[in-house]
Formats: C-alpha cells, sequence, structure tokens
C-alpha cells in the first residue's frame, strides 16, 4: 500500500536578513493510513518546518529548495497555490501548538469551522454549519450547537484545541499533522486531547504526524518514531523496537534527563550538555558530536549517513549504543546511575522558615459604569503549609488552580484577602499588602510608611521569586550585567566595582561565561536566559527561592541542566526552594515533599516519594496516572483513570469537595459537605471523603508540622488541622 | 550600607556543574568556530559573540529605501534652510515696493511677493523656525506626554482614570476655535507657539505610551523589580519608558511632521509669527491671497516645501518603525 504522506529528502530553508537557516536538511519520512508516526526532538531543530512543508504554509522567506512531498501520491512540491489550496485543509489537516494564535478570534468557532467546509465543498451554509457540529461533537465538545456561537477567548484551553482539531478534521482529510497539540494544556487534559486523537484517528483512519518534543507522548501514541536532531532525522524505528533498542547516543541522552518514575531523585539528572548547533552554518561532521559523550576524531570530521539495520531500525552515528543491555527505561537509568550522588538533605520538622496559615485570595469582579464588585474569583481559598529550611517543597496542580497566585502572595506581589504568612519568625502578611499601584493612593503617614517600606525592603531581600517565562522575565533593552546589578542597586548594596565582581561571580555560578554580562537577554537561548533569571534572584543571597514553572517553557535537554543547577545552588547557598509547577514528575525529582492544589484548595500533602507511590486523594492518583511514561510497554497496558473535564470556575466553586465534578467515585456526600482532611502516615495528609487508602491516626510527632506554637487552631484534633476551615463553605476568613 | 557581603563567600571555588559529565570531561570549545580556545565551554554553553540590537536596527533602517529618501530629503531641506541663507544672500527684513510680485527670473530663481522679499531666501528663512518650532514640539510634546502615559498606564486604577480623562477634555477641545480665540487674545511668538502646539500635541504620544504600559507592567521583569524591592519611579523611568523608546522615537518624528502642519494651518488661521518673521505657512496663507492673479509662486514653493518635509519626516518614522520591530523580532 502506497503511504498517505511521503517526503522524501526534504529540504526547507529560511531565508533571514543575513543568513539562511538550513531548518529540514534531507529528510524522509512516511506515514501509512491508520498509522501514527511520532516525531521527537528538541525545538529549533525542524519539526514544525516539516509540518509547515507539508501544507505549503512556510513563514517568510520559508522554500522547499529540493526532495519531494506526496499527499495520496500527487506532488505537492511545486504545486499551483490554487491547487495548493484544495488540497490543504482538504487532503492534509494541521494541528497547531497554540490555538489562541490560531483560531481567529474576532469568528465565532461555528463559522470558522462552517467556512472551512465551504472552503472545499460545495455545500450550503446550512449543511456547513451541521458539519461543525458533527465534527465538534466528535471531538468531545459538550453541546456542541449551543457552542457555535462561542468565539475563542470563551473557551478554556483544552476546549480551544479541541475546537482546531474540530477545525482539522471538518474536510476529513487523509493526513492529519499535529504539531505539539498538548504541549500548552495540562497533563489532564493532555491525556484527554491524545485519547480522542487515537480514537480519531482509528475511527477515520488517518494518517497521523505527531509531532513532540516528549518522549512521554510519543511512546504511548505512535507506531513508529523518527528522532530529529538539527534538521536531520537521526534515528528512526518501530515504536517498541526504539524504545528497547535505542542507538543513536542523542536519543538516548534525550530519554536519560527526563525525570523517570523510577528516579532516584538523590542522583543529579543527566543532561546533554550545550546547545544544538546553529542551522545557519551547520558543520560537515556529525551535527551531535560536539555534545555527544562517544564522539570520537572520525565523528568530528565525517557526516555519518542514516543506515538501516536487520530489525529496520535505521540511525546515523559511527558508535552506536550497544543494542544488547537495553530495555525501556533502563537507558535512562543507567545514564541516571552513573551520576553523582547528591548529599542528602537533613531538615528539622520544627524549623520552619515559611508558613502560610489559611491563605485567602480573592479578586473581585467588577462590572458597570461605577464598577461594582458582582462577585469574585476565589483563586486561594485557605490553604496552610509549613516549608522547613532547607527543603524543597513542591506545588503542584493543574493551570488554573492558584498555585502561582500563592506565591504571588508570598513575595507579596499580592495583596491578602485573609490569613498570615510568618517568614523567618516574623509575621510579613501585614508588610506583603504593600500598596500595589492599581489601588494606590492611601492616606498613610509618609514616615510610617517610609519606616514600613525599608521593613518591607529588608525582608524581601531574603525572599525571592524565579519567573517561569525566559523571555518575559528579563528586560530586553538592558544588558545582562545590569540586569543583575539592579537588586543591589536597589537594596544599595557595594560600590560600582563590587556590584560587578559579583555580577561576574554569580554568573560563573550559573555555568556562564563573565563576558555574558556585555550582552542583551535576547542573544541567550532560553536555558541560558533561565540561568540569568536564576542568578538575579540570588544576588541578593536570598535564604528562599519561590520557583514559579521553572523549566516549563524550556526543551526536555535543557530542562535537566536547569534543574541540576538548582541543586547545586541550593547545596551551596543553604536554600530552601518552594517549586511550582504543573508537572507531577518534575516536582517530585526536586521536592522533598509535595502539596497538591485543587481549584484554590490544599487537597493533599506528604513526602514526594509517599505521594507519588500511594496517593491518598483520587486527584493526586489521576494526575500521576496522567504523566505519559516513555516506555512504550508500560503505556500501551496502562488502564488510564483520567480526569473527566476540565478545572471549574474559580468564581462558583463547587459546593462539598471542590474536586466533585470531575472524581470519578463521588458520592453524595461529596457534594454537601466538605471532607476532612486524614493522616496516612507521616506528614502525609489529604483531604477526601473516599480516600485510595485507610487513614491512620496520626502519630505523636506528625503534628509537628502544621501546628506552631502561635496556630490560632492548634487546639483542634490534628485530623482536622490545617487543611480545610472549620466551615463547610467558603465563607472568607479575616478581613 | 549592608550587611551582604558584595561578592559570595567562595565564588570560585568550583563552577556550577550542572550538566552531569560522565566519565569524560565535558566537551570543550574546541572545534567551535572559535576553535583553539583551551578553556572549558561553561556548562551553560557558549557566551553568543554579541551583535548590537541597535547596529541591527541601523542595518534595517538602512536597507529601507524610502527611509533613507526620507532623511536625504530632511538633510538636504535642513541644509537649505539652514546653510543656504549664508550662500544665498537676500534681504528679509525691509518691504521693498519696486519688487512686488515679480514672476521668476535669474535675479529671484522664485520671483518675490507681496512686499518684494525674494521668495527662495524666503523659503530658507521661514524654513528655519517652521524646523526649529517643529523639533521643539516634538521634544517638549513628546517628553511630556511620555511621562503622562507611563505614570497613568503603570499606575492604573483612579490614577489612570483621572490623567486620561484631562487627555480626553484636550482631545474634545476643537483646536480651530482656541486658535481663533487665542489669536485675538496673544501676540504669537515662537516661545508661545511651541507652547500651544505642544499643549495640543502630547496627548497624542501619552495615550500610546499609556497602552503600552499597560501591558509593559504586568511582564515578568517588571514585577520582578517590585519583588526586589524596587520603586514605581525606577520601574516607570528604567524599564518602561525605554521599553517604549521605539513608540517613542517614531511617534516623535511624526510629531515633527504634524507640527509643521499644525503652524501652517496656525499662520492661515492668522495666528502665525507676525511678519517680518518667515514662516512657511504664513508664506502660504499669503500667496493664496494672490492666486487668482496667477502668481503661482507665491504658492507652491513653500506649498510644496511644506509637503516634502512632511513626507520626508513620515518616511523616516515609517522606517524606524520597520527597523525597531526588526530588531524585537530578532535577526
Ligand atoms: N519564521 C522563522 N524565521 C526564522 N527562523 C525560523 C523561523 N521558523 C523557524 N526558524 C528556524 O528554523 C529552525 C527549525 O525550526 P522549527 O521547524 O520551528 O523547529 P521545531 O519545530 O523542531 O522546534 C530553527 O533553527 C528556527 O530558528
Ligand atoms: S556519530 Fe559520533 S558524535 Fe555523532 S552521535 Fe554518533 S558517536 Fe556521537
Ligand atoms: S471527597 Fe468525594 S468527590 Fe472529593 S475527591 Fe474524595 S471521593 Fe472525590
Ligand atoms: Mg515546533
Amino acid at each position: 500500500m502506497a503511504p498517505v504522506l511521503e517526503i522524501t529528502d526534504l529540504r526547507t530553508e529560511i531565508r533571514l536578513r543575513t543568513s539562511t537557516v538550513h531548518a529540514v536538511d534531507g529528510v524522509s519520512l512516511t506515514v501509512q493510513a491508520g498509522e501514527t508516526v511520532g516525531l521527537v526532538g528538541e525545538s529549533g531543530c525542524g519539526k514544525t518546518t516539516i509540518g509547515l512543508s507539508a501544507i505549503r504554509l512556510l513563514p517568510p522567506g520559508g522554500h522547499i529548495t529540493g526532495g519531494s512531498i506526496k499527499i495520496n501520491g500527487t506532488e505537492i512540491v511545486g504545486l499551483p497555490d490554487a491547487r495548493m489550496r484544495q488540497i490543504r485543509g482538504g487532503d492534509v489537516g494541521m494541528i497547531f501548538q497554540d490555538p489562541m494564535t490560531s483560531l481567529n478570534p474576532t469568528m465565532p468557532i461555528g463559522e470558522q469551522i462552517a467556512e472551512t467546509v465551504r472552503v472545499h465543498k460545495r455545500v450550503s451554509h446550512r449543511a456547513a454549519v451541521d458539519r461543525a457540529v458533527e465534527v465538534l461533537d466528535l471531538v468531545g465538545m459538550p453541546r456542541p450547537r449551543e457552542r457555535l456561537g462561542d468565539f475563542p477567548h470563551q473557551l478554556s484551553g483544552g476546549l480551544r484545541q479541541r475546537v482546531m482539531i474540530a477545525m482539522a478534521l471538518a474536510c476529513e482529510p487523509s493526513v492529519l499533522i499535529a504539531d505539539e497539540p498538548t504541549t500548552a494544556v495540562d497533563v489532564t487534559i493532555q491525556a484527554q486531547i491524545l485519547g480522542l486523537l487515537d480514537r480519531l484517528k482509528s475511527e477515520l483512519s488517518t494518517a497521523m504526524l505527531l509531532i513532540s518534543h516528549d518522549m512521554g507522548v510519543i511512546a504511548g501514541r505512535a507506531d513508529r518514531v523518527a528522532v530529529m536532531y538539527a534538521g536531520r532525522v537521526v534515528e528512526q524505528a518501530e515504536t517498541v523496537e526504539f524504545f528497547d533498542h535505542i542507538r543513536h547516543p542523542y536519543a538516548e541522552a534525550l530519554l536519560a534527563s527526563i525525570p523517570q518514575p523510577g528516579q532516584d531523585s538523590q542522583r543529579a539528572l543527566y543532561s546533554i550538555p550545550g546547545n544544538p548547533p546553529d542551522l545557519s552554518n551547520p558543520p560537515a561532521a556529525c551535527r551531535f558530536a560536539p555534545r555527544c559523550r562517544y564522539a570520537t576524531d572520525r565523528c568530528r570530521t565525517e557526516d555519518p549517513r542514516l543506515e538501516q539495520d536487520a530489525a529496520a531500525h535505521g540511525y546515523a552515528c559511527f558508535h552506536p549504543v550497544p543494542a544488547d543491555d537495553v530495555r525501556p527505561e533502563a537507558a535512562g537509568l543507567r545514564l541516571a546511575a552513573q551520576a553523582r550522588l547528591r548529599e542528602t538533605r537533613r531538615t528539622d520538622a520544627d524549623d520552619l522558615i515559611l508558613d502560610a496559615r489559611n491563605l485567602v485570595k480573592e479578586y473581585p469582579i467588577t462590572a458597570g459604569l461605577l464598577q461594582r464588585t458582582i462577585g469574585s474569583v476565589k483563586a486561594v481559598s485557605d490553604v496552610s503549609f509549613g516549608i522547613r529550611r532547607g527543603e524543597t517543597f513542591g506545588l503542584v496542580g493543574e493551570s488554573g488552580c492558584g498555585k502561582t497566585t500563592i506565591g504571588r502572595l508570598l513575595v507579596g506581589l499580592e495583596r491578602l484577602t485573609g490569613g498570615q504568612i510568618v517568614f523567618n519568625g516574623a509575621d510579613i502578611s501585614a508588610l506583603a499588602t504593600r500598596s500595589r499601584p492599581a489601588h494606590g493612593g492611601g492616606p498613610d503617614d509618609p514616615a510610617q510608611a517610609g519606616s514600613r517600606r525599608r521593613q518591607i525592603s529588608r525582608l524581601r531581600r531574603d525572599l525571592q521569586l524565579m519567573f517561569q517565562d525566559p523571555y518575559s522575565s528579563l528586560d530586553p533593552r538592558m544588558r545582562v550585567g545590569t540586569i543583575l546589578r539592579e537588586p543591589l542597586v536597589i537594596q544599595g548594596i557595594g560600590s560600582r566595582r563590587e556590584q560587578d565582581q559579583r555580577v561576574a561571580a554569580m554568573l560563573t555560578e550559573v555555568g556562564l561565561q563573565p563576558a555574558a554580562a556585555d550582552r542583551y537577554p535576547h542573544e541567550f537561548s532560553g536555558g541560558q536566559r533561565q540561568r540569568i533569571g536564576l542568578a538575579r534572584a540570588l544576588m541578593l543571597d536570598p535564604k528562599f527561592l519561590i520557583a514559579d514553572e521553572p523549566v516549563s517553557a524550556l526543551d526536555v535537554s535543557i530542562r535537566s541542566q536547569i534543574l541540576n543547577l538548582m541543586r547545586d545552588l541550593q547545596d551551596r547557598h543553604n536554600l530552601t526552594y518552594l517549586i511550582i509547577s504543573h508537572d507531577l514528575a518534575v516536582v517530585r525529582y526536586m521536592a522533598d515533599r509535595i502539596g497538591v492544589v485543587y481549584l484554590g484548595k490544599l487537597v493533599e500533602s506528604g513526602p514526594a516519594d509517599t505521594v507519588y507511590s500511594t496517593p491518598a486523594h483520587p486527584y493526586t492518583a489521576a494526575l500521576i496516572s496522567a504523566i505519559p511514561s516513555p516506555d512504550p510497554h508500560s503505556e500501551r497496558g496502562r488502564n488510564r483513570t483520567q480526569v473527566r473535564g476540565e478545572l471549574p470556575s474559580a468564581v462558583n466553586p463547587p459546593s462539598g469537595c471542590r474536586f466533585r465534578t470531575r472524581c470519578a467515585i463521588a458520592e453524595e456526600i461529596c457534594a454537601e459537605v466538605e471532607p476532612p482532611v486524614h493522616s496516612f502516615g507521616v506528614d502525609h495528609y489529604a483531604s477526601c471523603h473516599f480516600p485510595l487508602q485507610r487513614p491512620v491516626p496520626p502519630a505523636g510527632t506528625d503534628g509537628a508540622l502544621v501546628r506552631t506554637q502561635q496556630d490560632p487552631i492548634a487546639d483542634r484534633p490534628p485530623a482536622s488541622g490545617r487543611l480545610v476551615p472549620d466551615t463547610t463553605g467558603d465563607a472568607v476568613a479575616g478581613q | 550600607m549592608s550587611d551582604i557581603p558584595a561578592t559570595p563567600s567562595a565564588p570560585n571555588q568550583h563552577t556550577a556543574d550542572g550538566a552531569v559529565a560522565i566519565g569524560q570531561p565535558l566537551p570543550t570549545a574546541a572545534g567551535t568556530e572559535d576553535g583553539g580556545l583551551d578553556q572549558a565551554m561553561p556548562t551553560g554553553g557558549d557566551t553568543p559573540a554579541g551583535r548590537s540590537a541597535w547596529r541591527l536596527a541601523l542595518q534595517s533602517f538602512l536597507d529601507n529605501k524610502l527611509g533613507i529618501a526620507g532623511l536625504v530629503l530632511v538633510i538636504a531641506i535642513v541644509l537649505f534652510c539652514f546653510v543656504g541663507p549664508l550662500v544665498y544672500h537676500t534681504n528679509q527684513i525691509s518691504p521693498n515696493a519696486a519688487q512686488i510680485n515679480l514672476p521668476p527670473s535669474t535675479r529671484h530663481p522664485l520671483g518675490t511677493d507681496y512686499v518684494g522679499f525674494d521668495v527662495l531666501g524666503r523659503l530658507m528663512a521661514g524654513g528655519q523656525s517652521s524646523i526649529e518650532i517643529g523639533l521643539a514640539v516634538a521634544v517638549v510634546a513628546t517628553l511630556f506626554g511620555v511621562l503622562w502615559g507611563a505614570i497613568s498606564g503603570y499606575l492604573g486604577g483612579v490614577v489612570d482614570s483621572v490623567l486620561m480623562r484631562i487627555v480626553d477634555i484636550i482631545l474634545a477641545i476643537p483646536s480651530i476655535f482656541l486658535f481663533i480665540y487665542l489669536a485675538t487674545v496673544f501676540k504669537p511668538t515662537v516661545g508661545l507657539l511651541i507652547v500651544v502646539v505642544s499643549a495640543l500635541s502630547w496627548v497624542g504620544p501619552a495615550r500610546l505610551v499609556r497602552g503600552e504600559a499597560l501591558s509593559l507592567r504586568v511582564r515578568e521583569y517588571v514585577q520582578a523589580v517590585r519583588v526586589m524591592g524596587g520603586h514605581s519611579t525606577r520601574i516607570v523611568l528604567r524599564h518602561i519608558v525605554p521599553n517604549t523608546v521605539g513608540t517613542i522615537v517614531v511617534n516623535a518624528t511624526f510629531q515633527v511632521a504634524d507640527a509643521i502642519l499644525i503652524l501652517a494651518t496656525l499662520s492661515f488661521l492668522g495666528f502665525g509669527l507676525p511678519p517680518p518673521a518667515a514662516t512657511w505657512g504664513g508664506m502660504l496663507s499669503e500667496g493664496t491671497n494672490y492666486l487668482y492673479d496667477g502668481y503661482w509662486w507665491a504658492v507652491y514653493p513653500a506649498g510644496i516645501i511644506i509637503a516634502l518635509t512632511v513626507i520626508a519626516f513620515n518616511f523616516i518614522g515609517d522606517a524606524l518603525r520597520d527597523a525597531l520591530e526588526v530588531r524585537l523580532q530578532r535577526r
């Protein structure tokens, strides 16, 4: 049978003002009907460009300079534009990573889908709308007919992604190209979307090219895998064969740099040093050689060709990884096992550096000319936790559940609606209410305000925040040196000379050259920028660092570099970390203890390994089961307990247990009574009426974490301790 | 002043060993283009060989033909107005009744006007005041508008509402009537003209910058400054204003052009610099009185040079906008 999509020796260039990027440099790929081919690789290696070449929608300056792309036997390289428009959407559909930028924000979704249909088929408007309803239903959009008039911005990320898929499917294309379809959504939604794509593929027997940087996504869904590096396919095989016998050093290293379930968190992660080569001037040698641990002189002078072995396993390498000892995650673990062992941190359960008590944050919703308050977004509802000096505490949860708000409350970027924050023994919640400019203008006594501000400044030094987005967290108009010096300048520390010395020293510490101080942020890669962000957060020698999604904007290979660096810095500077992430695998690897947040509530907390291996709350269990693992054997046989639906609105959170709308085991009582906190062993708490394991009566010491002397509710029995408020409603604590 | 050591205790004893090299040393920079570096590549990878952002912007500007044309034109006009009179001497002080409304000739390449001044010489003199006032207005209006907008956008809330309502009020003033009123009350001077035109022009940049500030203030780098304990003043002056500089520079260029047009309008309405001071707008408005007599040279030279100047500044503004845009898009 002829493949539906056949790419042969494709070369695509992007011409820029001063250089030409050889984004795709001789790639061959085939996808059969009903087959999913997974394309993996770091960002910038040309995956998207292949997809865009196949629909002939290259960015400005992009040209296909060689090779052939056949869709259903039709050669599309050089096809006239009019003909191409029919094929695009008709024979080949594409799903983009970010649905917000690829849907038209000014057009209702029903119209957008109907329009796509009418471009390709001579049907009435009515029939086109009916088709829209049909595909929306197919992709699992609840009540599709009512949704036709919605605009993209009215939908959640997951629903928008479904609309994108519906649009791509509207004309029943024979090839579907999904470019990182789940990178922008949460794991729970990711599992739903991937399940959907899988189902559609087998129902419609579409040929699917699934592009992802995540080996886990590919392992569970693809029939064949192709690994790309620097514009080339470097390894290609049937999925099980690939994961069982990884041959290319790059693929091996990529796999090893993902924190895995079996990972020993006492060991450093494996990480690929350096950065991918510049594709405008690729070396005439193995492109991976500068980062490869097996590289020899031959690799640095000769270019290996992609060759197949007996098992139809292709790889381009002179010194492939031996094929014998390998089992699925074994490759990763083997590398990981060689990694340096870390010191074990010792923490004292009584020595809390930060104690967050009953934090509440509500954002008022105003309407009308008079800005009357008509409701509020309950972003954080009575969350309490304590963080011990020297430990790493991880907060996980879906996006929108309030994790980031908690971080911002702690550093004083938001004003508390209720609750108390004790940091290093001092109550900083009074100070955290530093008047935000938006609400400015209070008639403060200037002298008092001044002294308060000084106090804030002083406390703030020890409590710093590291941001998520390496692109927007550094001022593009400032040199790196100025950016790093700024905290010192603001706090009036040291002379100019001393400041410059400290900048240079800090840059060295985060693995950059001191010369970086003279450059602008945009000249660095994402990982390097994140190092700069980390350096800035550490300039004031803080004791406590809050890292909000420190690696989610980074590539897997770079991720492990940053995680290792963070742990090294922690050991060296005796830092305490609060790591906020939606990625449970990252948090488990980094954290000593984990807190799981759902819709403004802390639903489970406990030692990282315990929570990960024996979760007590159904939500935690669902989160864990949604993490794709890069092991086709376990992925395929897996019985997924998918979380249904999406995070409900925080304006009117569900009564009783907030998770009940999505919980598989919810019963009537869950809607009526807010579940109490149960203890499941030392430090392990969860609030659920029907926990997944039997609660154990709290041991004598376990209350230490959750109670301190000043604690107003310390007298209550520990089992109903700090996780829930004493009322069942959503009463706001404090004023 | 501080209790934190300005240098970390022992920063250089071990560099961050973030990436784990197993069994082998880290790959070195040898083999990359800089080959021959015997120092190990830091774990974060090489520092890029920097190309200044401004150089890239300049490069892009220089690639823009219209921008270059505009720049050449502006330079030519400035030379014409400021160097021209040193070469081409004319009497622009005392009227000469014997030389009224002469058509172009070799003595007067562009003829003479209704009081006998040489039109070419008068274009030069008029250009000086037009360009001076135009530039001054652009500077004053931009500075004021930028600060107003940046403060309004960054502080938001009540302050923003009040500041922006003031802008709305100014925009609601019918400027023509204001000018006519002013003309009856005041005797225009260069200073007064700058003040009046600036007072009406700053609202443009104020609105633009406010919009940008609104989006900039939620950027993570602005929040980072707040986490460090930085004040609003620092945020506005060091982060918000510099990041709107592209918008500001482009807008200032358009402001020059607009101010020159407004000046012409003002002269037309009788609120120009009184004679014998020369302005392009004044020449145009006086010339139109004689248009029906066929004295075309009284109108066209002034009209054309105003149009050329305005177009030239607009070309520059457009090219700058593209150049600064490219800068942000990288490469
Ligand atoms: N619009 C563009 N302008 C300039 N370079 C681009 C553009 N799009 C992609 N590239 C370059 O092409 C190469 C491949 O990019 P891409 O196909 O997006 O990779 P991937 O999808 O694997 O992340 C990269 O070097 C990238 O910088
Ligand atoms: S050819 Fe050499 S450098 Fe390239 S991947 Fe194989 S061993 Fe590494
Ligand atoms: S309390 Fe009920 S709804 Fe909530 S998690 Fe437990 S079982 Fe599910
Ligand atoms: Mg991509």
